[in-house]
């Protein structure tokens, strides 16, 4: 049963461009009041749910309700919410006032009170005496200042936006994220902001919704996702941290970096591959390296304003990345410690590349849109298969032609020692690669895979 | 001095192009029946022209020919200006092809548009005459008024239509409210061009006219000097003609200049 608080609820949202699932099977609720981002890189379907939450967009299966009842099927114009643009989206032959005008005076509101809402609109976004103003002669701060006043000034339950200041140079935006804050709490509104910037979702929100290629990674306060992230996707997106390749030996007890380390996590079973993160400014540097955990060479520090940035190669061959309030000199050993709260423990997502295929004949493996050798399986034609290959057993060429396979660097996460690509092949699958080669995002690559390394099972 | 022979040369073609027009402007204003003759400057021309009596059917065509420019000139603003909006908001392929369509008949030849729409009416068995005529200007005056109204389109933001929903406006007040106001410089010229286009033509006028009298004023000329010598106050008429559609192209440069401008500032 809803929640009397809730004011939005959306069950299984889906919605796919051609073969493109743009979002992939949404649950959310919002609650009255709420401040809620949507954060995700350019292409996550962080708008396209915007879109359709206010009705730009049909999504292809799933329910959107509000205060209870089904809004799918309700037209943009009788929704009641409205929505700031990222591009602002002013009426152009219009001035200010009959910007901010246009909602109320097709409500049929009488005039003195559109002239009195109108004022205090402006007063709200401090645009007091622009009325008469062309909207094409204001600066874009000021236009998205009218953007917003236009949207506020009909009340709306819900209001959205999307990327507002996405346009604006980084002072303004500061200054405009404070003013946004403000409003929210003098309103009372609902608010859904969408951004692809970390950094102001975690200054701006009571809850931040992580999405990532049409999915929702996680939903939570700033505090939660920044501490507690739950996949490698979600600790790289927020903010800086290390990721890096663990062991769990028991509760409480963690390898990595080729030490073992007292931690706060439980319940990941014994001997199981984790990830590990740990966030730059939790790792102590210390001159003295006898009372360290683990010794490292700097190899480099930079100064950032409050701290410095330095890169540390440790005993054991891992990077790492650490903030500091002191300097420590390029080329000296240092010892550091890590409290055992500051290491967070997460589940690892895959241990291995998982494919399904068909069988071409005993030694072909017909999967990924390809045609891969094998090793002598004694399987038949057409029998489907399983195929698992270890993620560092893939081959990335720098000629596209040359592999089985084409694909795309879609992401990529360093792990201390080495990198983990997330490759996107013509078809659409993900295959997942470590190397310690140096690639780049969307470098187009060719993708082998040696015989003796694809691990065959027959499916039931 | 490469300078000053370039200069002769634009002179001499401007010279060229423009001496039959100052020509018969010039001998608009006497009364001599055979051109070249200049007996003194009269208006006299000016005022037969206008009064009528012996040239009834030259007035008739005048009539017709602002008529006709007119009604078409309206009808193919108000069916291109729609065409434009859909073109606009399809995509790809689709979008490619249409746009490949409209453009088409703008490349045809006038005498094949007119041909093709004579052996239409005829199959269809439309007895030709004024509607055939406005019917056929429509036809080849729409896509021009697309091809005006498609870039103030494309300069829109995409999101001021949805930004009229969003604030409650329906599809068709966000159209008239939002769309039309937006697209309104697109409209007026894609309309003049239109007006003129239609005064200005012959060929499709001719093959759809029919047979039952009907003139405009290009095939009146025409007309007029296969019979042997041309009216006199054909010159008074080509001069005043000359002087409107002079403006026209002014005001249209004037505008095109202005929106200009103001996108610059935006």
């Amino acid at each position: 049963m809803a929640n009397k608080n809730t004011i939005i609820k959306i069950e299984h949202l889906s919605k796919s461009f051609g073969d493109k699932k743009v979002l992939d099977d949404i649950n959310l609720e919002v609650r009255r009041g709420e401040f809620v981002t949507l954060l995700g890189p350019s292409g996550c379907g962080k708008t396209t749910l915007l879109r359709t939450i206010a009705g730009f967009a049909q999504a292809d299966e799933g329910v959107i309700s509000m205060e209870g009842h089904d809004i799918s099927a309700v037209p943009p114009h009788k929704r009641p919410l409205n929505t700031v643009f990222q591009r602002y989206a002013l009426f152009p032959h219009l001035n200010v006032y009959d910007n901010i005008a246009f909602g109320l005076k097709l409500k049929k509101v009488p005039s003195e009170e559109i002239d009195s809402r109108v004022r205090k609109a402006l007063k709200m976004v401090s645009m007091t005496d622009y009325e008469d103003r062309d909207v094409n002669s204001l600066s874009g701060g000021q236009q998205q200042r009218v953007a917003i006043a236009r949207a506020i000034v009909n009340r709306p339950k819900v209001l959205l936006l999307d990327e507002p200041l996405a346009a604006l140079d980084l002072k303004m935006r500061k200054d405009m994220q404070m003013e946004l804050k403000q409003m929210h709490s003098t309103l009372g509104i609902t608010f859904i902001y969408v951004t692809h910037d970390q950094e102001e979702a975690l200054t701006l929100s009571d809850t931040v919704v992580v999405m990532s290629e049409g999915k929702i990674q996680q939903i939570g306060t700033p505090i939660d996702i920044y501490n507690e992230p739950v996949n490698s996707f979600v600790a790289d997106f927020i903010g800086e941290s290390n990721i890096l390749n663990g062991k769990m030996i028991r509760d409480c007890e963690v390898e990595f970096a080729g030490h073992v380390f007292e931690c706060v996590d439980k319940g990941f079973g014994e001997q199981s591959p984790v990830d590990v993160v740990i966030r730059p400014e939790d790792i102590y540097v210390i001159t003295n390296t006898e009372n360290a955990k683990f010794t490292g060479v700097v190899k480099s520090c930079i100064f950032k304003g409050v701290h410095y940035e330095m890169f540390v190669e440790t005993d054991k061959g891992f990077e790492l990345m650490i903030q500091d309030y002191n300097a420590f000199e390029v080329g000296s050993t240092v010892g550091m410690l890590i409290k055992p709260s500051d290491i967070h423990v997460m589940q690892k997502e895959r241990t291995c590349n998982s494919f399904e295929g068909v069988m071409t004949d005993s030694t072909h493996v017909q999967m990924l849109g390809g045609e891969f050798e094998c090793q002598e399986t004694g399987l038949q034609a057409g029998d489907k298969v399983t195929v698992r290959v270890a993620f560092d057993k893939v081959e990335l060429l720098d000629y596209k032609e040359d592999g089985t396979l084409m694909g795309e660097v879609h992401f990529i996460l360093y792990k201390g020692n080495h990198y983990h690509l997330t490759v996107l092949t013509d078809d659409g699958d993900n295959i997942y690669v470590d190397t310690n080669d140096i690639w780049d995002n969307c470098d187009l690559v060719g993708i082998n895979i040696a015989p003796k390394h694809l691990r065959i099972t027959k499916r039931v | 001095m490469k300078r000053l022979f370039a200069q002769l040369y634009l002179w001499l073609l401007l010279a060229l192009l423009y001496a039959p027009i100052i020509i018969i402007g010039i001998f608009s204003f006497t009364e001599s029946k055979v051109l070249g003759n200049w007996t003194g400057f009269s208006t006299e021309l000016y005022t037969s022209l206008f009064s009528g009596g012996a040239h009834h059917s030259l007035l008739d065509a005048i009539k017709n020919t602002l008529t006709i420019a007119l009604i078409a000139a309206t009808a193919s603003t108000l069916l291109g200006s729609v065409a434009a909006i859909g073109i606009h908001n399809l995509h790809g392929r689709k979008r490619r092809i249409i746009t490949f369509l409209n453009d088409i008949p703008m490349l045809n030849p006038d005498i094949i548009t007119g041909i093709s729409l004579f052996l239409l009416f005829v199959s269809l068995g439309v007895s030709q005459g004024y509607t055939t005529v406005v019917l056929a200007h429509i036809a080849f005056c729409t896509p021009y008024v697309v091809l005006s109204v498609m870039p103030r389109l494309q300069q829109m933001n995409p999101n001021i239509y949805e930004a009229a929903l969003d604030l409650g406006a329906t599809p068709f007040q966000a159209l008239r409210k939002i769309i039309i106001p937006e697209i309104r410089p697109g409209m007026i010229s894609g309309f003049i061009l239109a007006f003129t286009l239609s005064i200005d033509d012959f060929a499709v006028t001719l093959f759809t006219k029919g047979n039952e009298g009907l003139e405009t004023l290009s095939t009146y000329i025409y007309a007029d000097a296969r019979k042997g010598g041309l009216t006199p106050e054909l010159r008074p008429l080509s001069t005043i003609i000359f002087a409107v559609v002079l403006l026209l192209l002014i005001i249209i440069n004037v505008r095109a200049k202005r929106s200009a401008k103001r996108n610059q500032v935006m």
